[in-house]
């Protein structure tokens, strides 16, 4: 059975920001934030037509300047969350006249029009296709002015869309957003005190525990959040040998928890015995910026780093079905392939399941889709998106 | 039957034949003598003999042979005259004396006869004397005999006084025999009251003998001698033999654990050892000789024959040896136990093997019994612990040497900073020269338990398991497995920060591991072989799977001194990236301090692994490297780069041509493993840290002279790094992307002219 062939689509611009449409569950979609000083910046939605192989996209305008970070409300299709920094044309301006300026990040909650998904399905041969993009509507602020560069935004997972949580520099600020998403009012924030410039570089909302803790990463420290008491419960000092890049938390297991970072490694913790991780890898020959379980089949990892390579990982042995699938969910089945397989398997080893080289730059993101489990996108500097899907005969195994 | 009948005749034939017997019953010679013409012959015919000689003889002949009758004829004649004449002598005296010798016999005929008259007189006295004598000879012969039983009535009615004064006078052995003699009499003739009086007494006095003896039996200060009289008079005395054997062991027991507790107190093991043996074990084996005599090999008489006391006793003696050697094996184990200094294996040897020596004589002394093979047992389990505390002890040697490779590579850094780099080769050299000198003198110690003299060398452990399990396999392979094992430990335990290791001891174990590989494996496990003379019937560890080992050792050593360097070099970089605000910065007018850094600390990375490692293979560049790659670079690309850069369809190709350049190069692994050469050392620092350079530019947004400013560090980095790496092109590659990149968070993208930053550069 031959695998199908990755799909790429090349952006104009250098990105970094990525993330799947979460609240979407029927068609293929990523956002795709770019990065530019010079040009308008701009979200790219991408959506692929499984069937065909066929990838489409919009382009929405993003005037507020270059993209470090987006992410898309759970609740709303049309909600999404970037974080950027001032745009470049403003900075230089301030910076010609003053020869001062500061480089600032702001958090901002935005609407896309409505009109995105009727009035711009072309082709991204086409060249002409992005003369006249709509603009974003900016919904609110996140106004962070008093606490420093946000890095991050976070929608409440599962949540009505109405929870927000913004990092900014050594500050998590719990925002609520009203039902129209218009005006943000921080609820509870906490703060990393320690000594030196503390700033954290990435976070994660649980969805455990009814969405009550937040994982953060701070140089090679990874803390845990109850935000009740907007409180540290746990702290893994020097989880990496060199900075945390990302984590994530396993989707069926409450108390597990992926990072990876620098030293190249990938790390498996449980958080209630923060001593060792669980289990470590170390596949890649550079930094790991991006981490990710399959939001369904959490012995599916993904991996993307500076190497250029994305590198998919099967960890069964410390994923919620060690023993294969005990459940056989027809529905998910492609029944015709059914009899091919035999029922009774061995149990899987933690292996590599593939590594993928079509990236020619650093990989700075990498994401599944949230409507196909075994789909996922990753982004390299150079603005390169590749689709890729989990290999078939791996997927049956899983299912079957 | 024919043939046993030949024979008998055969036999009779000899046997006439030596009787001079012929068939007929006549001799030979007689035949022989018949010959009338033999001329000496008695059956001589001159007529036959004439007639012969005329019909058989010529004229001539029968002429010469009348000369020679004649001739001797006339000299028998002459003989026979002397003769006669001769004897005629002889014969007159002959018959004087026969006439002589008849007078003398007459005068002896007569006093025969009155001797034998004088016989006949003695005889008829003798006989009359006799007569009278004959009643008082009767009487004489009755009274001996009654003398003789009062004597011994007597005896018997002393017996109880000399008994006891024989008691008073502690001679035991009389007193027994005394009573021995008398007891078979008192016992006959016990019926009657006086002699029953008698028994009764002795019976007292023997009893309280027997009590005395038995006391001093149980007191324990008399000596093994002693004791032994002791059980023999007892055992005379009709004692049970098993309780005497029981009393004289547990006896013993007293004595030999006297003995065990004199040994608790020894210090030194070959004085402990020798006490033992001079002690313990000497009085063991004289318990042993004595109990056998006494026990097993006396001669069996009477009834004691029939209870089948040596089998018994033979039973409880092995039972009393094994418990007393079980005890006394006991304290020697905790002995040896204790014994951990390593410094000087010989005392040991030597001590066991007095041990296992001196067990000899037990085992002699009672065949069968399992004393001996327990002391190999313990001989052997010492060996093992030994070796197991030798390979502690290289183990801690070798912990140790690195300990002081480490102080002598802090010490010197602060004292006088150019001495550290020059001794790092000796450093290296005298640590695995040291730890050489230490396997072998560990062989050489361990080598001792073989040796000829030592007994138990010819032992099965010490001939096989000893030399390929023991020493080859648990000794020597472990501790190179330990080798190997420690400094992967430098790698993981160290943490990636790198803090704890200093890096120059990575790059010297990394060196210590490959030349392990490349030879010094094999020349420890040849020597041991040739040493121990191993035959390899077991399975053991092959020298190639070591040297596998070892250098996957040394690579991971190598890929982490790699790492941290890179690391610390990553940084500076790193630092200086974040820190400064590049949208503010002043126009460049110095190259910045901490790429100088960066060069030095490259420089002095270089020296120290050029040290250690061969300089490597690199690809052929050009004389002018430093200025004509990145000329080329600053010059003509860059300004097809940036310049139209400001429309959008130029961002399209500014990706597209980096896109084409990425296409024709290869695929850069950053973190990935290294040779063992200088040049793919300095490479690897240098990827890594030009790359983490690239990451940290990216994350930052840079006014017009931040651009500049970087222009100027990474021509200065190219001038300097093209010449550490292996494929110039890979720091150009790396540096253009920097720049690049760069370029792209760039606000203000005014690149700087190439001669001015190489005047800048060169202003250093």
């Amino acid at each position: 059975m031959e695998d199908d062939a990755p799909v790429i689509y090349g952006l104009e611009f250098q990105a970094r920001a990525l993330t799947s449409q979460t609240a979407e569950s029927d068609a293929i979609r990523f956002l795709v934030g770019t990065q530019s000083l010079k040009f308008d910046n701009q979200i790219h939605i991408i959506d692929f037509d499984d069937e065909n192989n066929i990838i489409s996209k919009s382009v929405l305008l993003h005037q507020a300047g270059e993209i470090w970070h987006i992410s898309a409300s759970p609740a709303d299709k049309a909600v999404l969350s970037t974080c950027y920094n001032k745009n470049a044309t403003q900075l230089l301006s301030i910076f010609v006249a003053t020869s001062e300026s500061r480089v600032v990040t702001c958090g901002a909650v935005w609407r896309m029009p409505p009109e995105w998904e009727s009035g711009s399905h072309e082709s991204p041969d086409d060249p002409h296709n992005s003369h006249n993009p709509q603009n974003l509507e900016l919904l609110c602020h996140l106004d962070n002015s008093a606490h420093g560069n946000a890095s991050s935004v976070l929608w409440e997972p599962m949540g009505d869309g109405t929870r927000v949580i913004s990092l900014a520099d050594n500050h998590a600020l719990l925002w609520d957003l009203t039902e129209s998403s218009t005006q943000a009012t921080i609820s509870s924030s906490a703060t990393l005190e320690g000594k030196g410039q503390l700033k954290f570089t990435s976070g994660k909302w649980s969805p455990h525990h009814n969405c009550t803790q937040l994982a953060t990463a701070n140089d090679t420290a990874i803390r845990g959040w109850d935000l009740r008491t907007m409180s540290q419960i746990y702290c893994i000092e020097n989880a990496h040998g060199q900075l945390v890049r990302d984590l994530d938390f396993n989707p069926n297991k409450q108390y597990y928890l992926a990072s990876c970072g620098d030293d190249c490694k990938v790390k498996f913790w449980d958080v209630r015995n923060i001593n060792e991780p669980v289990k470590s890898l170390e596949e890649h020959s550079h930094w790991v910026w991006s981490v990710r379980y399959n939001h369904s089949h959490d012995q599916l990892v993904l991996t993307g780093s500076s190497d250029s390579r994305v590198i998919l990982s099967n960890m069964v042995s410390i994923s919620s079905e060690p023993f294969g699938h005990l459940v056989d969910d027809d529905d998910l089945s492609d029944g015709e392939d059914n009899n091919q397989y035999d029922k009774s398997k061995e149990p899987l080893q933690d292996s590599i399941i593939s590594t993928y080289e079509e990236h020619e730059d650093s990989v700075y993101a990498v994401e599944w889709s949230s409507a196909d489990p075994w789909l996922f996108a990753s982004l390299s500097y150079d603005g390169r998106l590749v689709i890729n899907r989990v290999p078939r005969a791996l997927k049956y195994h899983i299912l079957l | 039957m024919y043939g046993n009948f030949s024979r008998k005749r055969r036999v009779h034939g000899m046997l006439k034949l030596y009787y001079g017997l012929n068939e007929e019953g006549k001799t030979v010679d007689q035949a022989e003598s018949m010959n009338p013409c033999d001329i000496n012959g008695t059956h001589f015919d001159p007529e036959v003999y004439l007639n012969k000689l005329r019909r058989e003889c010529s004229l001539g002949e029968l002429m010469d042979q009348e000369t020679c009758m004649v001739k001797q004829i006339r000299s028998l004649d002459s003989d026979m005259q002397t003769l006669v004449y001769e004897n005629y002598n002889k014969f007159i005296s002959a018959t004087d004396t026969i006439r002589k010798m008849k007078n003398d016999f007459k005068k002896m005929e007569d006093e025969m006869d009155c001797l034998s008259t004088n016989m006949a007189a003695i005889t008829e006295f003798s006989a009359h004397i006799s007569g009278t004598l004959q009643d008082q000879h009767a009487q004489i012969t009755k009274l001996s005999g009654v003398h003789t039983l009062l004597r011994k009535l007597q005896f018997l009615f002393e017996l109880p006084a000399r008994l006891n004064k024989c008691l008073e006078l502690q001679a035991y052995s009389q007193a027994v025999s005394s009573h021995r003699r008398a007891r078979c009499v008192l016992q006959q003739y016990s019926h009657m009251p006086s002699f029953r009086g008698i028994q009764d007494d002795c019976h007292a006095i023997m009893d309280k003998l027997a009590q005395e003896l038995r006391q001093k039996f149980r007191d324990g200060g008399s000596s093994a001698k002693d004791l032994s009289e002791c059980v023999e008079l007892l055992l005379q005395l009709d004692e049970p033999a098993e309780e005497l054997c029981d009393k004289f062991l547990i006896h013993a027991q007293s004595r030999l654990e006297a003995n065990l507790r004199g040994l608790e107190a020894e210090t030194d093991i070959l004085e402990f050892i020798d006490r033992g043996c001079n002690e313990f074990v000497s009085s063991l084996c004289l318990v042993i000789a004595s109990y056998q005599e006494l026990f097993v090999n006396r001669p069996q008489e009477g009834e004691l024959a029939s209870k089948n006391i040596p089998h018994m006793a033979i039973g409880k003696l092995h039972a009393f040896v094994d418990a007393m050697a079980t005890c006394y094996f006991l304290l020697v184990e905790r002995r040896i136990q204790e014994e951990k200094s390593v410094g000087d294996n010989s005392l040991l040897v030597r001590a066991l093997d007095r041990f296992h020596r001196r067990l000899q004589a037990v085992a002699k002394l009672l065949p069968g019994s399992a004393v001996p093979s327990q002391g190999t047992e313990i001989v052997v389990r010492a060996a093992r612990e030994r070796i197991k505390q030798y390979l502690a002890a290289l183990q801690r040697f070798y912990l140790d040497s690195l300990r002081d490779v480490r102080q002598a590579l802090a010490a010197p850094r602060l004292a006088t900073g150019k001495d550290a780099p020059a001794s790092l080769p000796e450093l290296l050299s005298s640590l695995s020269a040291s730890i050489l000198n230490q396997i072998k003198s560990v062989l050489a110690s361990v080598h001792l338990f073989t040796a000829k003299d030592i007994t138990f060398s010819n032992k099965p452990y010490f001939k096989g398991e000893f030399c390929s399990q023991g020493v080859r396999e648990s000794l020597v392979v472990n501790f190179i497995k330990f080798v190997c094992q420690s400094s992967r430990q430098f790698c993981e335990s160290a943490g990636d920060r790198g803090g704890s290791t200093p890096p120059a001891l990575l790059l010297l174990l990394s060196r210590l591991c490959l030349e392990y590989e490349t030879s010094t494996i094999t020349y420890i496990l040849t020597l041991t072989d040739e040493q121990f003379l191993v035959q390899h019937r077991s399975p053991v560890t092959a020298v190639a799977a070591l040297c596998g080992e070892a250098r996957e050792a040394a690579q991971k050593l190598l890929n982490h001194y790699v790492k941290v360097q890179g690391l610390i070099i990553s940084q500076m970089l790193r630092k200086s990236v974040e820190t400064r605000d590049w949208v503010n910065t002043i126009e460049p007018r110095n190259v910045r301090a901490v790429m100088k850094r960066v060069v030095e600390d490259t420089t002095s990375i270089d020296v120290q692994v050029s040290l250690l490692y061969e300089e490597g293979t690199r690809k052929a560049h050009s004389s002018d490297s430093s200025k004509r790659t990145f000329s080329v670079y600053s010059g003509s690309r860059q300004q097809t780069r940036y310049a139209p850069s400001y429309t959008p369809s130029a961002a399209m190709d500014t990706n597209f041509l980096s896109n084409i350049h990425k296409l024709f190069s290869e695929r850069i692994d950053i973190f990935s493993p290294v040779e063992f050469n200088k040049v793919s050392v300095l490479t690897g620092i240098i990827k890594i840290s030009l790359k983490t350079f690239l990451e940290c530019v990216r994350l930052r947004t840079f006014g017009r002279y931040g651009l500049q400013q970087i222009q100027v560090d990474c021509n200065y980095l190219q001038m300097y790094l093209w010449r550490f790496v292996s494929d110039e092109n890979l720091v150009h590659f790396l540096l253009d992307e920097i720049v690049g990149s760069t370029a792209h968070r760039c606000l203000d993208p005014a690149p700087m002219e190439q001669s001015v930053i190489e005047v800048i550069c060169e202003r250093g």
